[in-house]
């Protein structure tokens, strides 16, 4: 895990206290460090700086809890097995989604086999479910240990080289887990695993107990992924993403910090398989092509790399849209492929950007005519 | 003996296939580095240009030889796809060449997806069947058997790429390209048409693939619109193998990677090529990132 080459601290430490966080906000902001006080819900109440009234509303932290409250409540409202087969799927889009941007989005690095860490997840909980016949909850620690060794084994070599190197060795990773899981007698072959188990009788119907957990897990995903992109790690990503040179140079261990980005996309990803497994009760090796991790990337590029609510709102848009448009399937691709060329062109920060922490740091700052989110 | 003869002849066959893709991934990379995704998908157009002409000209090439035509059909594919590439270059990446790298790598994805699916939308998404297929005659090579097709196929792409080595070494325009990719801005104080060498880069590259796009459809006899996938992927691990950007280079990976392939499929079965062959650009680039013939290349701030 070490490189000789490479100039390394001594102690190994990941970020030096004190100094390097603080430079890392003036940096990130280039303004002295001053920053909105922690858990303040989704996106930090952007104060001061112009935002239209109606996404100040959509910003605060109560409307987050409002969405939280009324996908927890959706059962009651409407419980068709449609209905909460769609939401589910749609949910643990989001998942993925604000795993992806936890890679992408904050750390810029470009993962073209998403769906090989949603694979591993989904064949580890379904296989020792099935053939070892663990109850589901029991799995998740081992497909925790999954998802990082898989994000160890592709990250360890190609971190250290261009980012570039990283977008095809993922691209390739995703191609070598699904013609495993294809080739493999113990992963069902081409036919993969059916009968997976749920989560156990609380005395609801099946999906909503399975819509329940999903809720639940994924809101706490979506926080836990919105507070990490806010603390000091998060700041440390934004960083080497912005540029990896200077942030190396400020005693940022890049290689580590690309590192902890890479493996909690990876855990974020295997967590969003066990539902997803869970879900369907039977996965096959299709399920996990490259048009997934496509689209779960179209997801964050389209919300706004970085920005948690955008990318949420991405994946809800990037999922539920082809419930509303069936039928014309490539035509779809077609679209979202030259969307994303037109979105990187004209409008790289996304629908919904990341706004920074500071709240007045825009007022303040002088003019400076890059969109906020470049990478 | 006889096998293992046969082995090398089939992994020389497919390497000269990757080597022509893979030429044009390590130019434009070289020379903008910018990793050019819908390259595969550029091949995978190729194909399809290749098998629209023979379809309309099926009447006029009902008596000629199945070669000669198809070598006509070659050329008009590599200047399609060529203006294609040129387009691409044109649309999509220009507008982002100082823009971060994440960007472009992304418009990249955008612009692989588009062809595909767009592909799909024109041609649908079922496999089609190549109207002419080589066939024909064999040799037998001290045992080890290797098609008339095959030779005549790895002869042109051969001759073509003797002829891009020739334009890279020994014209003014190969001496711009390399320039360029030392030190595009130097270029363009010293008088150099950077977009017009970039433009020239992406029209030669894009031809290549689309030369053997039409080679695998006439080989094969079936061409899909996601067939540019993996051997976009397969290009870029003989890219680096043979060190990224170097034209040489990519002609000595690809030939390695298909000479690995082809032994990897004898020992594991045809199920694991893929597997193995990318797990082995996983392990390259653990072990030499550099590539076989590529040098240390250091960041510049």
């Amino acid at each position: 895990m070490t490189d000789p080459s490479l100039p390394r601290d001594p102690a190994g430490t990941q970020l030096p206290p004190e100094e390097s966080s603080a430079y890392v906000r003036a940096v990130e902001t280039k303004q002295p460090a001053n920053v909105a006080p922690a858990g303040t819900g989704l996106t930090p109440a952007a104060k001061g700086h112009g935002p239209t009234s109606a996404s100040r509303v959509v910003s605060s932290p109560w409307f987050a809890v409002a969405i939280v409250v009324l996908a927890i409540a959706l059962p009651f409202i409407d419980s068709g097995a449609y209905t909460l087969r769609i939401a589910t799927d749609a949910l643990i889009f989001v998942m993925l989604a604000v795993g992806l941007n936890v890679v992408v989005g904050y750390c810029g690095l470009l993962d073209l086999g998403y769906a090989a860490f949603f694979a591993i997840g989904a064949y580890t909980a379904g296989l020792l479910s099935t053939t070892f016949g663990w109850p589901i909850i029991a799995t998740i620690p081992a497909v925790v240990v999954m998802a990082v060794v898989g994000g160890l084994v592709i990250g360890a070599p190609t971190l250290r080289l261009r980012s570039d190197y990283l977008a095809i060795v993922t691209l390739g990773f995703g191609e070598i887990i699904r013609i495993t899981a294809n080739n493999l007698d113990i992963t069902g072959g081409p036919n993969g695993l059916f009968g997976i188990p749920d989560f156990g009788d609380f005395g609801y119907r099946s999906d909503v107990t399975i819509y329940w957990f999903t809720a639940v897990v994924v809101s706490l995903a979506v926080i836990a992924s919105s507070r990490l992109g806010r603390g000091r790690l998060g700041r440390a990503w934004r960083f080497v993403r912005e540029d990896e040179d200077a942030a190396e140079a400020m005693g940022i261990h890049t290689y580590k910090v690309k590192f902890a980005a890479y493996v909690t996309g990876a855990i974020f990803g295997g967590l969003a398989g066990v539902l997803f497994a869970v879900h369907q009760t039977a996965i096959s090796p299709p399920s996990f092509n490259f048009l997934w991790s496509a689209l779960i990337l179209m997801a964050v590029v389209l919300g706004g790399m970085g920005s948690t609510p955008g990318v949420v709102v991405g994946a809800l848009v990037i999922s539920l849209l082809p419930e509303l448009l069936r039928g014309a399937e490539n035509w779809r691709y077609l679209v979202f492929g030259v969307l994303l060329i037109v979105v990187m062109i004209f409008r790289p920060q996304g629908i919904w950007p990341h706004t920074p922490s500071e709240p007045a740091s825009a007022a303040r700052r002088e003019p400076d005519p890059q969109p906020e989110v470049t990478a | 003996m006889d096998y293992v003869l046969q082995l090398i002849l089939n992994g020389l066959f497919v390497g000269t296939f990757y080597a022509l893709v893979a030429l044009g991934y390590s130019m434009v990379y070289g020379i903008i580095k910018l990793l050019n995704f819908a390259h595969g998908d550029i091949y995978m157009l190729g194909g399809f240009v290749g098998f629209t002409l023979l379809t309309v000209g099926s009447g006029a090439l009902a008596g000629g030889g199945g070669i000669i035509a198809l070598v006509v059909v070659m050329a008009l594919a590599m200047v399609a796809t060529g203006l294609v590439g040129l387009v691409l270059e044109r649309v999509a990446y220009r507008p982002l060449r100082s823009a971060p790298r994440l960007s472009v790598l992304i418009t990249a994805v955008g612009a692989s997806f588009a062809l595909e699916y767009g592909v799909a939308v024109g041609y649908g998404p079922n496999p089609r069947a190549y109207p002419v297929t080589v066939g024909g005659g064999a040799v037998h090579l001290l045992g080890a058997r290797i098609t008339y097709a095959q030779l005549v196929m790895m002869a042109i792409a051969v001759i073509l790429m003797f002829g891009l080595d020739t334009l890279v070494r020994r014209t003014r325009s190969g001496r711009a390209m390399r320039a360029i990719s030392q030190d595009p801005r130097a270029c363009l104080l010293m008088g150099v048409n950077v977009d017009q060498v970039i433009s020239r880069t992406f029209f030669i590259g894009s031809a290549l693939a689309g030369a053997a796009g039409v080679m695998a459809g006439a080989y094969y006899g079936k061409i899909d619109f996601l067939m540019g996938f993996i051997i976009g992927l397969k290009a870029f691990t003989a890219a680096v193998i043979g060190g990224i950007g170097n034209i040489r280079g990519a002609v000595l990976g690809a030939i390695v990677l298909g000479l690995l392939e082809s032994f990897g499929t004898a020992w594991l079965g045809s199920q694991w090529r893929d597997v193995f062959a990318f797990a082995f650009l996983i392990l390259f680039l653990t072990v030499r990132p550099t590539g076989l013939l590529g040098e240390r290349v250091t960041e510049r701030v």
